[in-house]
């Protein structure tokens, strides 16, 4: 299933290592702040202690005593979280599948990441430190989609989330509705819409069996086909569809295949969840819900209401924000939990759907999302209360390594803009640039 | 705190469904009634903010703004409370009401592709007062519009100022012609098919068929007053149009973003001594001394803007124009704009929200949406700030509106209230 890794990679995961040796000495003490670490209640004067790049402790300031060896970071009068999740982005100009036709899950969207685009230096300004980079709504199946985190890259390869076989880890692309119609061979409506999902699927059925069946004898294995590989692992619940889908019935739809074939799905903007909420929350399905500021620019999100978040948790669906960056700035996020929480959702959930919520969806929920001991210590520092408009973001941490420092010109740049903001930013190899740690 | 979010949560359903309902039922029209609106803070426009402060409104218009302890209220007002009142807000550039919300061909009048220039469109002939996003906006406070043809062609058309209130335009409308809309940059190049045939396919094309067609005009009305009658051209609707712009009546609306597309609008503006209102202008912070000079207001793109890549016009714009502009002088209003995908609209509350936070101070910010925007679209002796004899158009809120948490809580226009469900 896995293809061989080109030594390229081995060599690049090696320097990793050492990096990470290196960072392994390192430790730093944000005190005084106050702590939300999302995984339990906020801590009004708080320490965090960061070894290397993972999180050593958690606590009140009285609770936690420094290390000797720690460098300390004053932190009174800011806020510590832990870095933004985003469970859909578009940043790096990725694409998935051409228009050739309208399912296809063999293509990988991190075959075509440009990490240099200064979209990734402005999701740091915003304090996110994960994306899930998505191929677009204009098929049925759009590629796979690549789970990344906000080194410091010289290629996408710096930026992957792997497994524990080095496997980069993502989900599926799909979408119905709207934007995946269009001439032939796309679909023209929406039951042929479903229709054509169900026959790859029952497909990829048909190939799991035969792959089943030969179990590993080479004169009966059929031959290795990449789309059908990749709804098998979808089907195997390796790989997660993130499904976009905003009418009522577009979501039941999406859930009736889930239910029939047995993956596991997060339904994505789902305008209209607010009206089908207790058939959702019976499925046992997680959101991934966009906050915009008006309803329409298409017939699908005509409905669209800021209550989405507040009833579906109500109704006790996992909630989880995005972005969907260039829809909405990456720079805002914690805006969309603001005005989530202006339409009724708790402050608690908003800001669980800002991190942990999201890090759950992408299979990621043991690694980061919340401020706790042993996690991967991805981490924001903010001027203020994380749902006030007046909050910045003044330092963002990823895996102990600040990556950004609104007090740096540059940083400052993609952070509010200007001239030369969007432009290409040059490379920065993981591990090998400037001093690895905890200071820039 | 739970049972309060069940029915915040229950009042929002109520009010979806009622949106959904209106799209059944022909609008309620409000009637004007006596009010009192007595806020802790009353941001009045015209002087630092009264504490305990009260709008007294009969007829539609403003009677009394003061002190609650010291203001005569009515025994027949109605009383409307809360943390801070406003005027209605002012958004100075927008294109709903002629941008529909399901972004369908059948909804969209903004702009049409025929020909490069056609300032004979009026925006009267083609605003829905029954379109969605107007009851959106106006939940957040938005209680005036600058409204009208889009940018995207060199000159699109003539735009207007309306109250988001009325059945038809008639009784919605302040300003039926208030200014003509051009466009200078990439975005005026024509598309589709032959698309390679068609002008302006240059920047420099683009002036030069806009000062033809100024030159036109010019001619146009020369000749128009000629003592033989039958040398007198006949009424040319377009060179109508400019006609006003030339003298000085309507002023010329240019969207223009990058900064040498700024500077070709201020040489323009300058030989035909028009009225220029900038707009949009992400790359004004580079001219501000220029800008200044000519004495040209500014209509600053939405805050939250997306920024693009790749070239695109607006890819240095920066949440600290409006500071730096208001910083050096400049008359300076914020705007929801045109939006050609989701969302189909801004909200100017929110944009002068983020403007606040990075650098303009919140009475700056919130005159950009009030008494500063009316001024520049020519309606600040009717609206934008709350003082005796203009229209009775208020907003209240339950904290600062620049909060992105705090709700609108009430919306008054022309002594009516419009809403009361928290927004």
């Amino acid at each position: 299933m896995t293809p061989p890794r080109i030594p390229l990679l081995a060599a690049v995961a090696c320097l990793c290592f050492v990096g990470a040796a290196r960072a392994a000495d390192s430790v730093t003490g944000f005190v005084g702040g106050r702590v939300i670490p999302i995984s339990g209640p906020e801590i009004p004067t708080g320490t965090v202690v960061i070894r290397g790049g993972t999180i050593a402790a958690v606590g009140p300031v009285d609770a936690v005593p420094l290390p000797a060896d720690a460098r300390r970071i004053d932190a009174t009068g800011l806020v510590l979280m832990p870095g933004l999740v985003d469970t859909h982005s578009h940043v790096g100009g990725g694409q998935g599948g051409d228009a050739s036709g309208p399912v296809q899950p063999d293509v990988r969207i991190l075959d075509s990441i440009n990490v240099r685009d200064a979209g990734f230096r402005k999701c740091l300004a915003g304090g996110l430190t994960t994306l899930n980079i998505m191929p677009g709504s204009g098929h049925l199946a759009s590629g796979q989609t690549v789970y990344v985190k906000l080194r410091r890259a010289g290629t996408i390869d710096d930026l992957l989330y792997r497994d524990a076989a080095g496997r980069p880890l993502g989900g599926l692309k799909m979408a119905n509705g709207t934007n995946s119609q269009k001439e032939p061979p796309f679909p023209g409506t929406r039951g042929k819409s479903a229709a054509l999902v169900r026959q790859k699927f029952v497909k990829a059925l048909a190939y799991r069996d035969k792959l089943a069946r030969a179990a590993g004898d080479p004169e009966k294995l059929p031959d290795r086909d990449l789309e059908l590989e990749s709804l098998v692992d979808v089907l195997e619940k390796r790989k997660i569809v993130h499904h976009h889908c905003h009418r009522a019935d577009d979501i039941i739809t999406v859930l009736r295949l889930r239910e029939e074939f047995g993956f596991d799905v997060v339904l994505h903007h789902v305008s209209e969840a607010w009206k089908v909420a207790p058939e959702i929350a019976k499925s046992g399905a997680g959101c991934s819900v966009i906050v915009l500021d008006s309803p329409g620019g298409k017939i699908e999100a005509a409905d669209f209401s800021l209550i989405t978040g507040a009833v579906l948790e109500e109704a006790g669906v996992p909630c989880a924000l995005h972005t969907d960056d260039p829809v909405t700035d990456s720079r805002l996020f914690l805006r969309t939990a603001a005005l989530a929480v202006r339409a009724g959702m708790s402050r608690g959930k908003a800001l669980e759907s800002l991190t942990l919520a999201g890090a759950k969806m992408l299979g990621l929920g043991d690694r980061i999302g919340s401020l706790d001991v042993g996690k991967d210590a991805d981490l924001v520092v903010l001027s203020g209360d994380p749902l006030s408009a007046k909050t910045k973001v003044l330092q963002t941490y990823v895996e102990g390594r600040k990556v950004f420092d609104r007090d740096d010109p540059e940083d400052r740049l993609f952070a509010v803009g200007g001239f030369g903001a969007s432009r290409d930013q040059k490379a920065e190899p993981c591990c090998i640039g400037p001093a690895f740690g905890a200071t820039r | 705190m739970r049972h309060g979010r069940t029915l915040l949560v229950v009042r929002h359903l109520a009010v979806a469904a009622a949106a959904v309902a209106l799209l059944l039922d022909a609008p309620m029209s409000a009637v004007a009634e006596t009010l009192a609106v007595r806020g802790d803070v009353v941001h009045t426009m015209t002087g630092p903010p009264l504490t305990d402060g009260v709008v007294v409104i009969e007829n539609g218009k403003i009677r009394a703004v003061g002190p609650a302890a010291t203001t005569a209220i009515p025994p027949t007002a109605k009383l409307l409370r809360g943390a801070v009142v406003t005027p209605g807000l002012v958004d100075a550039h927008s294109v709903v009401g002629l941008a529909g919300h399901l972004n369908q061909p059948q909804d969209q009048d903004q702009l049409d592709p025929g020909e490069a220039i056609q300032p004979e469109l009026r925006a009267i002939d083609a605003y829905n007062p029954q379109e969605r996003l107007i009851e959106w906006l106006r939940g957040f406070g938005v209680t005036t519009i600058h409204t009208g043809h889009a940018p995207g062609a060199l000159v699109a058309g003539q735009t207007m100022v309306v109250k988001l209130s009325g059945n038809t335009v008639e009784e919605a409308v302040l300003v039926p012609a208030a200014m003509v809309a051009a466009t200078l940059g990439d975005s005026t190049r024509p598309q589709g098919e032959d698309a390679d045939k068609k002008s302006p396919g240059t920047r420099s094309k683009a002036v030069a068929m806009l000062r033809a067609e100024f030159v036109k005009t010019r001619e146009y009305l020369r000749k128009r007053t000629l003592a033989d009658e039958s040398k007198r051209p006949d009424t040319d609707l377009r060179l109508e149009a400019l006609a006003g712009v030339l003298a000085g009546k309507v002023p010329l609306l240019v969207t223009a973003d990058r900064a040498h597309d700024i500077a070709s609008a201020l040489r323009i503006a300058a030989e035909f001594r028009l009225r220029l209102v900038l707009d949009s202008a992400a790359e004004s912070y580079l001219l501000v001394d220029r800008i200044k000079a000519a004495g040209v207001p500014v209509i600053i793109h939405p805050t939250m803007r997306r920024s693009g890549g790749g070239g695109a016009e607006t890819e240095n714009l920066s949440f600290e124009t409006a500071a730096r502009l208001a910083e050096a002088g400049i008359p300076i209003a914020l705007q929801s704009g045109y939006e050609s995908y989701v969302p189909k609209t801004r909200v100017v509350l929110f944009e002068a929200g983020l403007a606040a936070a990075h650098g303009l101070s919140f009475e700056k910010a919130l005159a950009a949406i009030t008494i500063d925007a009316a001024r520049i679209i020519g309606v600040a002796d009717r609206v934008g700030s709350l003082e005796v004899g203009k229209d009775g158009d208020v907003a209240i809120y339950d904290g600062d509106p620049f909060e992105y948490t705090t709700h609108c809580t009430g919306v008054v226009i022309n002594g009516a209230v419009m809403s009361s469900e928290p927004r």
